[in-house]
């Protein structure tokens, strides 16, 4: 009569379950989300992929960056072509150097940028956004304007004219794209401050006595930050962009240094002598890293931003 | 409509300022100029050239100057590099190249674009709709400077169709790559935007109003839901004219097709500021300009919009 019944089993597992009865944070809901978005974690998978060819990929290379395969040099068509026996995976440049260095290289300094570049946007268009939208008032009229300003230039323009001015190098390039970026993330962040700060729980913690300080930091940042990691996401490849246009023009860092909008002018050059390879392979990085990142930021909205539910 | 135009060249005014103002100190404060060379010249030689372009003034006077010039006569002042040529000529030469295709381009980007992301949106779930969405994700990956050597590749290296570069005089064949390059990726771009909108505008009430009533699909697509399909392609329509402006940079070095670009990066490349001062400035001067017209465009799409 008390045998055992499978059924009540099963319903005994259900009432000690908890997890079923406990509270689902937004960032879980989210990070469900993202999870189930197939665009979105292939590019994640793909894109890790690269980041550790780049990490583990110098381990592979017979050849630096710099050195110049003097015996192959003279005929690069003809001997400097992708092979394993020479060691040039990825075959030789129009100098003699090894691509396979060169491109590893090139990938690094373009997800440098890409990501420097949108985390100095993040930070300071995040604290400029919220000043001028948490004080309001003249404050945030003059702040705006500076920015209705500034966005109303040219920004690669501006890019060009720091990189020209203040000299080309890594330290200056990381500064110029961080000066341009920042403007449209604090206009996002400025939007949101200014709804967020008439909302009953801001209401809440000043009549609870938290200090300014306090509410910014405990109430308004945290609320704001899905919609800054998606804005943020998407800029990761628009610095890359950026980057990669200013290098193709020949304005951005300099050799030995590189980066894949450098390499794709430098295989773009040489094309017509039947040296494809010098073109196709930066080509393949970059396009697949700036996809990625595009499918990557637009599984981070469809997860973070709550109005498309 | 007046008043709100009237602020808005008023806003124009100090954008433009402070750009013409900040270059100019930029420029000015940057270690080395035009005429430091490997090859030190005598004092007297290079006060004697300072003094020529005005160099030896001060600060503050060489800026009133130029700004004078500028709002006065529309006089950018001499090239440091060209000794024959002042920065309007340059520009007199090189910007209506810069601007024949740049306005084609900008004109195929948003025709195309637009007609694509109708199509794909009243085709909704068929190949164009396909075709318009791989173009729109292709498009983020193939601004000017990678479309550039893929079209030389094939029309030029593989087909032998177009000639690689060169201007001569604006002829279609000169003309066909610089405009495709320049225009892929905001088409792509553009059709995505109006694809969504307009899918958007099609699931609204007044559209199944205006299909209840036995409106011809031909009338409630034309009459009802362009219009307000068009409003968030407008608002894209300003940043890529500036897109379009700063890729030309590109076009003209890629394809050789002696516009404005090549003048820009070449006084980059030699430190001839006052080339690179007088280019900046009438580009952002555009840049004002064109977003002015974009939010008067606006609100004359949006009737919802008062000022």
């Amino acid at each position: 009569m008390f045998g055992k019944s499978e059924r009540a089993e099963e319903l005994a597992a259900d009432i000690t379950d908890f997890t079923a009865v406990r509270g689902r944070s937004l960032w879980r809901d989210a990070m469900d989300r993202f999870l189930r978005n197939k665009a979105a974690m292939a590019s994640v998978v793909v894109l890790g992929l690269i980041v550790l060819f780049v990490l583990i990929g110098p381990l592979f290379a017979q050849w630096s960056n710099e050195e110049i395969d003097w015996n192959r040099m003279g005929d690069i068509r003809g001997q400097g072509m992708p092979s394993i026996e020479t060691g040039h995976y990825f075959g030789l440049d129009d100098l003699g150097r090894d691509l396979y260095s060169r491109v590893i290289q090139a990938t690094r300094t373009s997800l440098l940028v890409g990501l420097i570049g949108a985390a100095m946007a993040l930070v300071v268009g995040t604290a400029y956004g919220v000043i001028a939208g948490f004080y309001g008032g003249r404050l945030d009229s003059i702040m705006m304007r500076f920015v209705d300003i500034l966005l109303a230039i040219p920004l690669t323009l501006v890019l060009i004219l720091i990189l020209v001015i203040a000299g080309r190098s890594f330290t200056t390039l990381f500064i110029a794209l961080g000066a341009v970026s920042w403007l449209t993330m604090s206009r996002i962040v400025r939007g949101q401050t200014l709804t967020l700060k008439t909302r009953e729980f801001i209401e809440a913690a000043r009549a609870g006595g938290v200090s300014e300080p306090g509410i910014i930091f405990r109430h308004i940042l945290p609320n704001l930050m899905g919609v800054v990691i998606v804005y943020a996401s998407l800029l990761v490849p628009e610095m890359i962009l950026a980057e990669s246009f200013i290098s193709f023009l020949g304005l951005g860092i300099s050799e030995p240094m590189t980066s894949l909008g450098r390499l794709i002018a430098e295989g773009a050059g040489t094309m017509a002598y039947g040296t494809l390879w010098q073109l196709l392979f930066p080509l393949f990085f970059y396009v697949t890293i700036i996809i990625t990142m595009f499918f990557i930021g637009d599984g981070l909205r469809d997860a973070l931003d709550p109005k498309d539910r | 409509m007046t008043a709100y135009i009237i602020r808005r060249l008023l806003i124009a005014i100090p954008t433009l300022l402070l750009l013409v103002v900040a270059s100019f100190f930029l420029m000015h404060t940057a270690p080395g100029g035009p005429f430091t060379s490997e090859r030190p010249l005598p004092p007297e030689v290079l006060a004697n050239i300072e003094a020529r372009y005005g160099l030896d003034q001060p600060l503050w006077k060489q800026l009133w100057d130029y700004l004078t010039n500028i709002v006065l006569h529309f006089d950018f002042g001499p090239s440091f590099r060209f000794k024959d040529r002042d920065v309007n000529d340059i520009i007199a030469q090189g910007f209506p190249i810069s601007l024949t295709y740049g306005s084609l381009a900008f004109i195929a980007a948003s025709v195309v674009g637009i007609s694509l992301g109708v199509a794909a949106a009243i085709r909704h779930n068929t190949w164009i709709d396909y075709f318009a969405v791989s173009l729109g994700i292709a498009a983020q990956a193939l601004p000017n400077f990678i479309m550039g050597p893929i079209l030389i590749l094939t029309f030029t290296l593989w087909l032998g169709w177009l000639p690689g570069g060169g201007w001569n005089g604006g002829q279609w064949q000169y003309l066909v790559m610089p405009v495709i390059a320049l225009s892929t990726s905001y088409m792509g771009n553009i059709a995505r935007i109006t694809r969504s909108s307009m899918l958007e505008v099609m699931n609204s009430n007044f559209i199944r109003t205006a299909r209840a009533k036995g409106l011809p699909a031909r009338t409630v697509i034309w009459r009802h839901a362009l219009k307000p399909t068009l409003l968030p392609v407008i608002s894209y329509l300003g940043p890529v004219f500036v897109y379009v402006l700063t890729g030309s940079v590109f076009v003209d070095l890629y394809f050789s097709t002696g516009g404005l670009g090549q003048s820009y990066v070449s006084s980059a490349l030699t430190r001839d500021y006052a080339v690179l001062l007088g280019v900046t400035i009438l580009y952002g001067g555009l840049t004002v300009v064109v977003n002015l017209a974009t939010d008067l465009a606006y609100a004359w799409f949006d009737p919802k919009i008062r000022y």
